[in-house]
């Protein structure tokens, strides 16, 4: 569709607030309604609109597979270091109490957040893979 | 009627059918049973996949109706004053529920995904995605052992 | 009738017409297109159960990621079903019995938006009241274990019980002195989540949505295995 004027400069218009749209849904999840599911999944789809427009080979430019497989990795890993961490610092797997912070509710609040952007970093890279993967043309 | 004079289970029966108590409970078989159909019954396997899609949106339905409370809120506090330090009594709907089906969309939508890499894989080993079609060309294939 | 039942019915009745109009077309790409439709109406009916969260998640996965994976599944496959016959009797019995037998086990369920219906009033509602993602009363409470917490349960006079546990709580908000005294203490907005349920989903059911999380990074995983070109090799 590269040679869709219209779609081109509307894609470029949507997807940064897309994006923005998305951090702020995983960075608020404590707050109001979204965290890291919503998010990452919103994040996700500023990135396949990108790739649906300009196409795969652009898509792989902006976001590299290494670095998408290695994220979706790092978000379960982020999400069960937080539980090490806890473990390491005396208390018992996840839980987020013990974490270095003001005060418990800081603690849990800190605990949280990480485990949220753990998830999103998951979910987020995952569906780009789906949609990589399902438009891949040829034979395996 | 007074439902209290009768046995329990006819009256349960009249509550149903009256749509009075638990309407909500009986559409959620429904939606999964209109799923359910679609699974036995088409020989595609992409309306099979829609097919179960429909019957775990049935199981959210109901998982999510047993949340409610009556004139609950979201379970998402809110402050009664400017300062925002005082929380709204509320009632507030059960939020388990909501949990359990959040992270039960994502995983659907996950397993979704490889049904439909093994339908392509499918696609291109057998050349259709039909049910029958795929078990003609195994039998065949291999004739005497039998259906996949 | 109230309004908030008049939506749900009219939403409910929606999506059995477009779940039967799924099964039931015979072009794919029209089933895609429905059962997109038919994700939304299941956001819209759960916004209209306060589950805000949820009607996220499907607005976002159900209506935008499944379609699109869909769609691009059509691309490769094709676009139309083979004809079959109109109804497949000994499905429908199944489905019929099945239903009918299920429908039989939904008349003793308390009542649609019952507020004393066992899943408001467990254990579970409890622990949900007291400790997930709230300020602890003295400010730093690291090793609270079962048994501390069951004492504060009893020191507690308030109704407990009921859900959500802290309703009762408003006026004695004054200074975080008297707060811990009665009712629960430090219960403002300082440094917890207000979104109960997110705090639910990354504390109280930590492990779960860890191993969700893993399954969902096994699916992309799967994903790359089943259909990721070789292009090393070729």
């Amino acid at each position: 569709m590269k040679d869709q004027v219209v779609l081109r400069v509307m894609t470029k218009l949507l997807v940064p607030y897309m994006l923005v749209f998305g951090f702020y849904v995983i960075a608020h999840g404590e707050l109001g309604p979204g965290g890291g599911f919503q998010g990452g999944v919103i994040l996700a789809a500023g990135f396949i609109l990108y790739g649906i427009v300009y196409g795969k080979s652009e898509l792989h430019r902006v976001a590299p597979r290494r670095v998408i497989d290695a994220l979706a990795g790092i978000g379960v890993l982020l999400y069960a270091g937080v539980g090490v961490w806890t473990m390491l610092l005396g208390g018992r797997f996840l839980d987020y109490s013990v974490l270095p912070a003001a005060d418990y509710g800081a603690a849990e609040a800190l605990g949280m957040v990480l485990v949220e952007y753990g998830v999103g970093i998951t979910v987020c890279t995952v569906m780009i893979t789906v949609y990589d993967m399902i438009s891949e043309e040829g034979r395996p | 009627m007074n439902l209290a004079l009768l046995e329990p289970s006819t009256a349960s029966f009249l509550k149903v059918a009256s749509l009075a108590g638990t309407y909500n409970y009986a559409l959620y078989v429904v939606l999964m049973m209109i799923g359910f159909y679609g699974v036995i019954a088409k020989k595609n396997l992409i309306k099979q996949a829609l097919g179960l899609g429909l019957f775990s949106t049935g199981i959210f339905l109901f998982y999510i109706s047993m949340g409610v409370v009556e004139g609950g809120t979201a379970p998402v506090w809110w402050t009664t004053d400017e300062a925002h330090l005082l929380k709204a009594a509320g009632p507030y709907d059960n939020p388990l529920t909501h949990v359990l089906i959040l992270t039960a969309i994502v995983v659907s939508v996950s397993t979704l995904a490889v049904a439909m890499a093994l339908i392509v894989n499918i696609q291109r080993a057998y050349g259709t995605i039909e049910e029958d079609e795929i078990r003609a060309i195994e039998d065949a294939e291999h004739p005497g052992e039998g259906v996949i | 009738m109230s309004s908030f039942l008049l939506i749900d019915m009219i939403l409910l009745g929606l999506a059995a017409v477009v779940a039967i109009g799924v099964i039931s077309v015979r072009s794919l790409l029209s089933a895609t297109m429905l059962g997109g439709i038919y994700s939304l109406l299941m956001a819209l009916i759960w916004q209209n159960m306060n589950a805000v969260d949820v009607a996220f998640t499907e607005a976002a996965v159900g209506a935008g990621i499944s379609t699109v994976l869909l769609v691009g599944t059509l691309l490769h496959t094709r676009r139309e079903t083979n004809q079959s016959p109109a109804i497949h009797w000994p499905a429908l019995l199944t489905v019929v019995l099945t239903g009918s037998f299920l429908i039989y086990g939904t008349v003793d369920m308390p009542d649609y938006g019952d507020a004393s219906a066992p899943i408001h009033t467990g254990r579970v509602q409890q622990l949900l009241g007291q400790r997930v993602g709230k300020v602890d009363n003295e400010g730093v409470h690291h090793a609270w274990t079962y048994s501390t917490m069951a004492e504060q349960s009893v020191e507690r006079d308030e109704p407990e019980r009921s859900f959500p546990p802290e309703r009762s709580h408003g006026e004695d908000h004054g200074g975080d002195a008297e707060a811990g005294a009665h009712g629960h203490p430090n219960d403002d907005f300082k440094g917890h989540s207000p979104n109960t349920v997110t705090s639910l989903l990354a504390a109280y059911r930590g492990y779960d949505t860890m191993y969700e999380t893993a399954v969902i990074f096994t699916a992309g995983m799967a994903m790359v295995l089943l259909l990721r070109r070789r292009e090393e090799r070729a």
